[in-house]
């Protein structure tokens, strides 16, 4: 909720200071400044560059902000780390009271630290002081009874923390913390956990890059990271080329021929909408978990895109244009190869572009389900082992792929499709 | 008739039925008949909707009439051939060629050598004043260069008659002067049996010896013109032909004869 309310915040602000800075240097130019009408106008929204550099920044800002990074100047309070205390006060069984000191040291986990040394003075009456550590994010019990006199006998019981009385199930705040007492009679010390997220939960971004170059350079249980994503990606390149190769055609066929048409309409209209991770379990029962499940799966998910992109790409030509080739004199074959397929390619390259992304996103969730090696693999095997670190990288790079992929898919069509949308 | 034994094109007796989904039909045409000799220019006017699309469709042979027969050469037609030749309104290019591709497409599907194809091909666009523009994509000209060549695509295949649907209708009125001229050098130079339709009276005028005015409902033949226009505007400034007396009073006579028409269709409506 709080990041949320930051981010429309910074949303709103950024725009507002942008309007305020954009507006003053006005040196707009183009076609599309001149326009008076830009709201409706589709072409006149283009993406507005420092929108997105500004962004891309904060989601980083807030993301350091949240956990701590060194990369950002503000952070949220973090966690309560260093020494502190809290006095109890105990009655005994003789009903006399006395008030102990708990000193404690809180250290990030993973930090070796040692038990505060207690103060040679304050060791007077029955109730003794005590020494806790307690790693941040934590919280530790400690039985204040243990070394005191007559903290065993029957009759003693701590009632309260820092002057404010206490009874079991109920808590105390102290400095740098919360001090609740069990049910059973045992003091428990929260230190203060700030508003920054603990590493399980969300390392810090330089956490992230820092686990990207170790995996990249030593690799996750012996399995490269060029390995892993390699063969995510070999999975969708052969999975997507098997769809192409039989779709294309099929597509064709369904576009150019009646029968073809009613055979495969069905079937293809009856596939077209199941979610091909929902074929996985069938998947993994007819074709067992290895390389050949997982193509066939990628096979099915691309198949029926390109098939309907394919036959969408047939009819839709424009019928003059067969027309004026059949009035050059061409043959069908002739029509087929000059006119119809040409014509279709971008409407192919189209289909292509989402095959390819829903072939990259069933890949990652096959290799969830099982696999050796992979991108999903990885993510997954670095869950079970709570290494949230190389979980996000994961994620991050199978994003980024996923991108470059559709860029890629892209810049193929505006080289080999010039003429999409232009006729 | 005599004027029939002579003639190169016959449309004899066409009719055509449109059978509707939902059981009603519609007489797109009916008992049409026309002789037209080789190198006449006809041009094809009529309130929309009166088949004027739907027979030339015929002729090109992508609709087969529900009675009658067109018979080009002593040949009845049976579907398009490269003997009829077709100029779209527009977006019958093809766009993932170049300019001289598109142009050189009817020679290349017939099989001519390269060379052969290459020198017709600049003839052509020199003709039609694009031999700049032969390696240009067609989606980078504007409209009115683009129905040049489909002109000279059309051209490029020497056809025996040439079918044109409305191949100006998408111009800005100066282009479009520009482009009727063109016709008519074009006509006058090949000889060619040309059937325009068109929606303007003045083009109508301008671009047929013969103009036919068709009416709806059935579609037929309204009434027909020999006009001697055509044959001015091949030497003439067009804008000078327009100023001919004749010329206004005929152009009168047939748009107050479609007006009626209109008037007629938009009454049965009611
Ligand atoms: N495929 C079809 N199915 C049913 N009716 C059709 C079909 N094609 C044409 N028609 C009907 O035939 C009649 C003639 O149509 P056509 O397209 O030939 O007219 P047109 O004279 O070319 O009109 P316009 O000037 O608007 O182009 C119209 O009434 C039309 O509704
Ligand atoms: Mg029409």
């Amino acid at each position: 909720m709080l990041v949320l309310m930051i981010y429309v915040t910074i949303f709103v602000l950024a725009y507002v200071i942008y309007q305020a800075v954009a507006g003053r240097s006005s040196k707009k130019v183009g076609f599309n400044a001149r326009k008076t009408v830009t709201f409706g106008d589709e072409s006149a929204v283009t993406a507005n560059r420092a929108a997105s550099v500004i962004s891309v920044v904060s989601i980083f800002l807030i993301w350091g902000a949240f956990t701590g990074s060194n990369l950002t100047p503000i952070h949220v309070p973090g966690p309560f780390v260093g020494k502190t205390s809290f006095t109890y006060t105990a009655t005994n069984a003789e009903n006399q009271t006395d008030d102990g000191t708990v000193h404690i040291n809180v250290a990030k986990v993973g930090n070796d630290s040692k038990k505060p040394t207690l103060p040679e003075s304050g060791q007077s009456g029955f109730a003794k002081d005590d020494a806790l550590k307690v790693g941040a994010w934590r919280s530790a019990l400690i039985r204040v009874q243990n070394n005191d006199d007559g903290g065993k006998i029957k009759g003693y019981r701590v009632t309260a923390i820092n002057g404010q009385a206490i009874a079991p199930n109920q808590m105390v705040e102290v400095a740098d913390g919360v001090v609740s007492m069990t049910s059973k009679g045992s003091l428990s010390f929260a230190p203060s956990k700030g508003w920054q997220m603990e590493p399980i939960w969300l390392p810090a971004p330089e956490a992230i890059v820092t686990r990207l170059f170790e995996i990249s350079r030593d690799g996750y249980q012996n399995v490269a990271l060029s390995e892993n994503i390699g063969w995510s990606l070999f999975r969708v390149v052969v999975g997507f080329l098997l769809g192409s190769l039989v779709g294309i055609p099929l597509g064709y066929a369904m576009g150019l021929n009646d029968w073809f048409r009613g055979w495969f309409d069905p079937i293809v209209e009856f596939m077209r909408p199941i979610p091909p991770l929902a074929l996985i379990p069938l998947v993994i029962i007819w074709f067992g978990i290895w390389e050949q499940g997982k193509i066939s799966l990628l096979f099915l998910a691309a198949l029926w895109i390109m098939t309907i992109s394919a036959r969408a790409g047939v009819s839709g030509v424009n019928i003059s244009k067969v027309h004026a080739a059949y009035s050059l004199g061409a043959s069908k074959l002739q029509i087929l190869l000059h006119v119809i397929i040409p014509n279709s390619l971008p409407e192919i390259f189209t289909g292509a572009r989402v095959a390819m992304g829903v072939c990259w996103g069933t890949v990652v969730a096959a290799e969830l389900v099982a696999a050796e090696k992979g991108a999903g693999k990885m993510i997954i095997a670095a869950s079970k082992f709570q290494q949230t670190d190389i979980v996000i990288m994961g994620i991050i790079l199978i994003g980024i792929i996923g991108f470059g992929i559709d860029i890629l898919m892209r810049m193929a069509e505006s080289v080999l499709v010039p003429w999409k949308g232009k006729g | 008739m005599a004027d029939e034994k002579q003639s190169s094109l016959l449309i004899d007796n066409i009719s055509m039925t449109f059978n509707l989904p939902d059981g009603s039909s519609v007489e797109a045409l009916k008992d049409v008949s026309l002789g037209l000799a080789t190198g006449e220019l006809l041009s094809v006017l009529g309130p929309s909707g009166c088949g004027k699309t739907t027979l030339l469709n015929i002729i090109a042979g992508f609709l087969a009439p529900t009675g009658g027969q067109i018979i080009l050469n002593d040949h009845q037609v049976q579907g398009p051939a490269p003997e009829r030749g077709m100029v779209f309104q527009r977006g019958a290019l093809f766009e993932w060629m170049s300019v001289r591709k598109n142009v050189g497409f009817g020679p290349a599907m017939k099989g001519v050598p390269e060379k052969q194809i290459r020198t017709r091909v600049d003839e052509l666009l020199e003709i039609v004043g694009l031999h700049d523009f032969g390696d240009k994509a067609v989606y980078e000209l504007s409209g009115g260069m683009q129905q040049r060549v489909a002109l000279a695509r059309c051209l490029a295949n020497d056809p025996d008659v040439i079918l044109m649907d409305e191949p100006l209708g998408a111009l800005d009125a100066l282009t479009r002067e520009k482009m009727q001229g063109l016709v008519l050098k074009l006509w006058k130079e090949t000889g060619k049996t040309i059937i325009l339709i068109t929606h303007s009276v003045e083009e109508a005028l301008l671009l047929g010896e013969r103009l036919l005015v068709m009416a709806p409902r059935p579609g037929r033949i309204h009434k027909e013109y020999h006009l001697p226009f055509a044959e001015m505007g091949v030497d003439a400034d067009l804008r000078e032909v327009k100023k001919h007396g004749d010329y206004g009073s005929k152009r009168e006579e047939i748009l107050s004869m479609i007006w009626e028409m209109e008037e007629e269709i938009m009454g049965r409506k009611e």
